[in-house]
C-alpha cells in the first residue's frame, strides 16, 4: 500500500469557543486525490486551515498525523518545510513584496536544496508558461490588487514550485473561468500524481478535470458520507438535503 | 580636566589633548565663552563670531518647545554635553565595532544585497579617498564647490555670509539657535548654473564619543538650471552613545534647479536627533527630501520646503521606524507661497515594541497662490498593541483654486498575512520582516537604485583609472 501522508483521528476544532469540527476521521495516502464537498459553514475550510496550523483554530479533541508524526508541536513554517501546502481560498496580500522575490525566498526556505539562480529562473519560467502567467506577474506585489483568478493562479504556481507531499486546495476553483480552470486543473494533476491531495470544493466542475479517488460529504463538522467520484455527481445533482435525511 | 592634560594642551582652557587619539576636547557644558572659544579655535571672521553669540543668547532665552514629546525633551541636560571635540584620526571605528543591533537595523531597511556589499566597502573607500577624490576633482573642473562647512567658510566667506541663516534663521527654534551658536562641520555645496551633477554627492559623518553634541551645518546652493543629489547618513556609520545631534540644513534651489537630499539616519537609541531642514525653491525649481528615520531616542524633524517661485515643486518621501524606547516625531512642511506650485508628501511609519511614531505635517497655501496642487499620504503600520502612532496634519488653504488631497491610514499586520507567509516556509520573524520591508518599499526603492547606479559608476571610474 502507498505511504500514508495524512491521518486525521476524531478531530474536534473550535474557533473562538464555537465548535466547528465535531469528530472528523480521514486518511489520505500518497497518490490519492480526496475531495470534500459540503455547504457553506460545514467546516471544510476549517479542516484545511487546522491541518496547516492556523493559530485561530483550536483542537479540543483528536489528533492529526503527517507521515506518521503528530502535528501538534510543529509550527506552521515547519509544516511547510516538511512538505505541506495550503492553497488559500482568500490568499493575503503582501503590499510592497514582489512576487519574484517572494517565490525565490519561499522556495529557498522550503526546499532542502534550493535551486541556484539560473536554475530557479528556468523552472519558474516553465511553471509560469504552463499556467499561462505573464512575466509581469513577477514584479507585481504579492496578491496586491490581484483578481480572484490571478490569486488562484499564483497559489497553483507556488504549489508547482514547492512540490508538496500534501496539497490542501481550499476552493481553488472559485473565481476561475473555464479556461483558467483547465489550466489550474492541469497543474493540480501534475502535482497530485506523487503527492496526497485534498480538494475542497462546492462544485463538480473541478472534479471533472481532476478525478478524485474519494469524495467526502461534510455536514455540520463531520464527514457524513464517503464514496467514489459518483458521490460528487450525486451531490451536484441532488444537493445536500437528502444527506440531512440520512443523518 | 586633569593637570597633566592642562599642561599638554597649553593655552586651550576648554579642552585637553589626548595623547592616544590626538583629541581636543572641550569640557562639558555651554556658555558664551564656549561659543567664542569654538569660533576662535576655528579662526573665524568676526561676523561669524557675532552670529554665534547672538544665537547663543537667543538659545538661552528661548523656552523649550511646548509641543511634541516634552517629557523626553526636558530630559536633555545641556550641561552634560560636550560641545566641541576635534579628532585628528576620524576613521578609527570600523563597521566591526558597530553593535549588532545597529547593523541589523540597517538590514531592516531592505537595502538590497548589492547595496549591502557596497556599504561594507564604503569605509575602505573613504579611507583611501581615491575614488571620491577623483570625482571631486571632476566636479571641481565644472565649478562645483564641495567642502566641509569650516573649509567653506575659510575659502568662500562671501557666499557663506550671503546665504548662511537665510533659510533657517537662528531664531527659528531653540535648536536652530543652538546649532547656529556652536555649529561645526557639515557640508557646503555649490552647483554652478546649468551644471548637472550626475552622480550623488555624499557626505560622511560620524561621532563616537559619549555625551557628544554634534551640530553640523549644511548649506547647499543649486544655481539656475543645475541639478544635484546629495546623500548623507546611509553610507555613514552614524554611531553615537548618549549624544545630542542638532543639525541645520539649508537648501536653496534657484530658478529651474533641482536638489534631491537623501538621508537615512540610524543613530543608536540614546541619541536626541533634533534637526531643522528647510529648503527654498525658486521659480520652476524642485526640492526632493528623501528622509529615513530608523534610529535615535527622540527625533524631531520636519523637512520643509518654501515654494517661493511660480511652478516650483516639492517632494517629501519619509519613513520612520520607532522601536522600543524610541519616538519618531517626523513629518513634512510645505508652504505654497507662489501660484501653480505643486507638492507630494508620502510618509510611512512603523511602530513596534512600544515605539511611538508621530506624523506632524503642515501644508500651507497662501491666498495669492492660486492653482496649487498637493497630495499628502500618511500610512502607519503598528506591529503590536504596545506601540503607538499619531497623526497631526495641519492644512491652511487660502484659496479655492488649489487642489489638495489628503489620505491617511493606520494598519496592523494581520494574522492572515502572517499565517499566509508562514505557510510558505517563513518563520514568524521572517514573515514580519517581509511585511515591513514591503511597507517601506516605496521609500527604499528610491534609495538603492541610486546607490546601485552610483556604485556601478564608481567602479567604472576605478576601472578607467586603473587601465588608463
Amino acid at each position: 500500500m502507498a505511504e500514508e501522508i495524512l491521518r486525521i483521528e476524531n478531530l474536534h476544532v473550535s474557533v473562538e469557543g464555537t465548535a466547528i469540527l465535531k469528530g472528523v476521521n480521514l486518511i489520505i495516502h500518497r497518490g490519492e486525490i480526496h475531495a470534500i464537498m459540503g455547504r457553506n459553514g460545514a467546516g471544510k475550510s476549517t479542516l484545511a486551515n487546522v491541518v496547516m496550523g492556523h493559530p485561530a483554530y483550536v483542537i479540543t479533541e483528536g489528533r492529526i498525523f503527517y507521515q506518521g508524526q503528530p502535528l501538534e508541536n510543529l509550527a506552521v513554517f515547519e509544516r511547510a518545510r516538511a512538505g505541506m501546502f495550503l492553497s488559500f481560498q482568500y490568499p493575503a496580500a503582501i503590499p510592497g513584496v514582489q512576487v519574484g522575490t517572494f517565490l525565490k525566498k519561499s522556495v529557498a526556505s522550503v526546499r532542502d536544496e534550493p535551486p541556484k539562480g539560473r536554475e530557479f529562473r528556468k523552472e519558474l519560467t516553465a511553471a509560469m508558461e504552463q499556467l499561462a502567467m505573464d512575466k509581469s506577474f513577477l514584479s507585481r506585489y504579492v496578491n496586491d490588487g490581484f483578481s480572484g483568478g490571478e490569486k488562484k493562479r499564483l497559489e497553483i504556481l507556488q504549489m508547482l514550485l514547492l512540490q508538496p507531499n500534501l496539497a490542501l486546495l481550499d476552493e481553488t476553483d472559485s473565481g476561475l473561468d473555464i479556461d483558467a480552470l483547465r489550466i489550474v486543473a492541469k497543474g493540480i494533476n501534475e502535482v497530485a500524481v506523487d503527492s496526497a491531495c485534498l480538494i475542497i470544493t462546492h462544485y463538480q466542475r473541478l472534479l471533472d478535470l481532476v478525478k478524485p479517488h474519494f469524495v467526502h460529504a461534510m455536514m455540520d463538522g463531520v464527514i457524513v458520507q464517503t464514496g467514489g467520484p459518483e458521490l460528487a455527481l450525486e451531490l451536484e445533482d441532488r444537493g445536500y438535503d437528502w444527506l440531512d435525511m440520512a443523518v | 580636566m586633569t593637570d597633566d592634560a592642562q599642561e599638554l594642551i597649553g593655552d586651550y582652557r576648554y579642552g585637553f589633548h589626548d595623547p592616544e587619539n590626538s583629541t581636543i576636547r572641550f569640557d562639558k557644558g555651554l556658555s558664551e565663552q564656549v561659543v567664542r572659544d569654538i569660533s576662535e579655535l576655528k579662526n573665524e571672521p568676526k561676523w561669524m563670531t557675532d552670529i554665534r553669540v547672538k544665537a547663543y543668547r537667543h538659545f538661552v532665552e528661548r523656552v523649550m518647545p511646548e509641543w511634541g514629546n516634552c517629557s523626553l525633551l526636558n530630559m536633555i541636560d545641556f550641561e552634560n554635553v560636550t560641545y566641541f571635540l576635534r579628532s585628528s584620526d576620524k576613521t578609527e571605528k570600523s563597521w566591526d565595532d558597530v553593535p549588532d543591533d545597529i547593523k541589523n537595523t540597517f538590514n531592516r531597511l531592505g537595502i538590497p544585497e548589492a547595496e549591502q556589499k557596497w556599504l561594507g566597502g564604503v569605509t575602505a573607500q573613504y579611507e583611501s579617498e581615491a575614488v571620491y577624490h577623483s570625482i571631486r576633482e571632476d566636479l571641481e573642473e565644472q565649478g562645483v564647490i564641495f567642502l566641509d562647512m569650516d573649509s567653506g567658510l575659510k575659502q568662500y566667506p562671501d557666499i557663506i555670509k550671503k546665504y548662511f541663516g537665510t533659510v533657517v534663521p537662528h531664531s527659528d527654534n531653540k535648536f536652530s539657535a543652538l546649532n547656529t551658536a556652536v555649529w561645526s562641520g557639515g557640508s557646503f555645496l555649490y552647483i554652478p548654473k546649468g551644471v548637472s551633477v550626475e552622480m550623488p554627492v555624499q557626505a560622511y559623518f560620524r561621532i563616537n564619543a559619549k555625551n557628544m553634541g554634534q551640530f553640523e551645518r549644511t548649506l547647499i546652493i543649486a544655481d539656475e538650471g543645475s541639478t544635484v543629489h546629495y546623500v548623507e547618513g546611509c553610507t555613514a556609520p552614524n554611531y553615537s552613545t548618549d549624544s545630542l545631534h542638532s543639525a541645520v540644513v539649508e537648501l536653496i534651489a534657484m530658478e529651474g534647479a533641482k536638489i534631491r537630499y537623501s538621508t537615512v539616519q540610524n543613530w543608536s537609541s540614546n541619541v536626541y536627533n533634533l534637526v531643522t531642514k528647510r529648503a527654498i525653491a525658486h521659480k520652476n525649481a524642485t526640492i526632493e527630501w528623501v528622509d529615513g528615520n530608523i534610529g535615535s531616542k527622540l527625533t524631531m524633524k520636519y523637512p520643509s520646503v518654501l515654494l517661493k517661485g511660480e511652478g516650483a515643486h516639492a517632494e517629501v518621501i519619509s519613513v520612520a521606524y520607532a522601536g522600543n524606547g524610541q519616538h519618531q516625531d517626523t513629518g513634512a512642511k510645505v508652504h505654497h507661497l507662489a501660484s501653480n506650485t505643486t507638492s507630494n508628501i508620502l510618509s510611512k511609519s512603523i511602530s513596534k515594541n512600544g515605539g511611538r511614531s508621530s506624523y506632524r505635517g503642515l501644508l500651507q497655501v497662501t491666498p495669492k497662490s492660486t492653482g496649487c496642487r498637493s497630495k499628502v499620504v500618511c500610512d502607519a503600520l503598528i506591529l503590536d498593541e504596545h506601540s503607538r502612532s499619531d497623526t497631526y496634519p495641519t492644512m491652511e488653504i487660502g484659496n479655492s483654486t488649489s487642489d489638495l488631497e489628503h489620505e491617511a491610514s493606520v494598519s496592523k499586520v494581520s494574522s492572515d498575512q502572517l499565517f499566509y507567509l508562514m505557510s510558505r516556509g517563513f518563520t514568524e520573524d521572517e514573515a514580519m520582516g517581509l511585511i515591513v520591508n514591503g511597507f517601506f518599499e516605496p521609500f527604499t526603492r528610491e534609495l538603492p537604485m541610486e546607490y546601485a547606479v552610483e556604485l556601478n559608476k564608481l567602479i567604472e571610474l576605478e576601472m578607467e583609472g586603473s587601465i588608463g
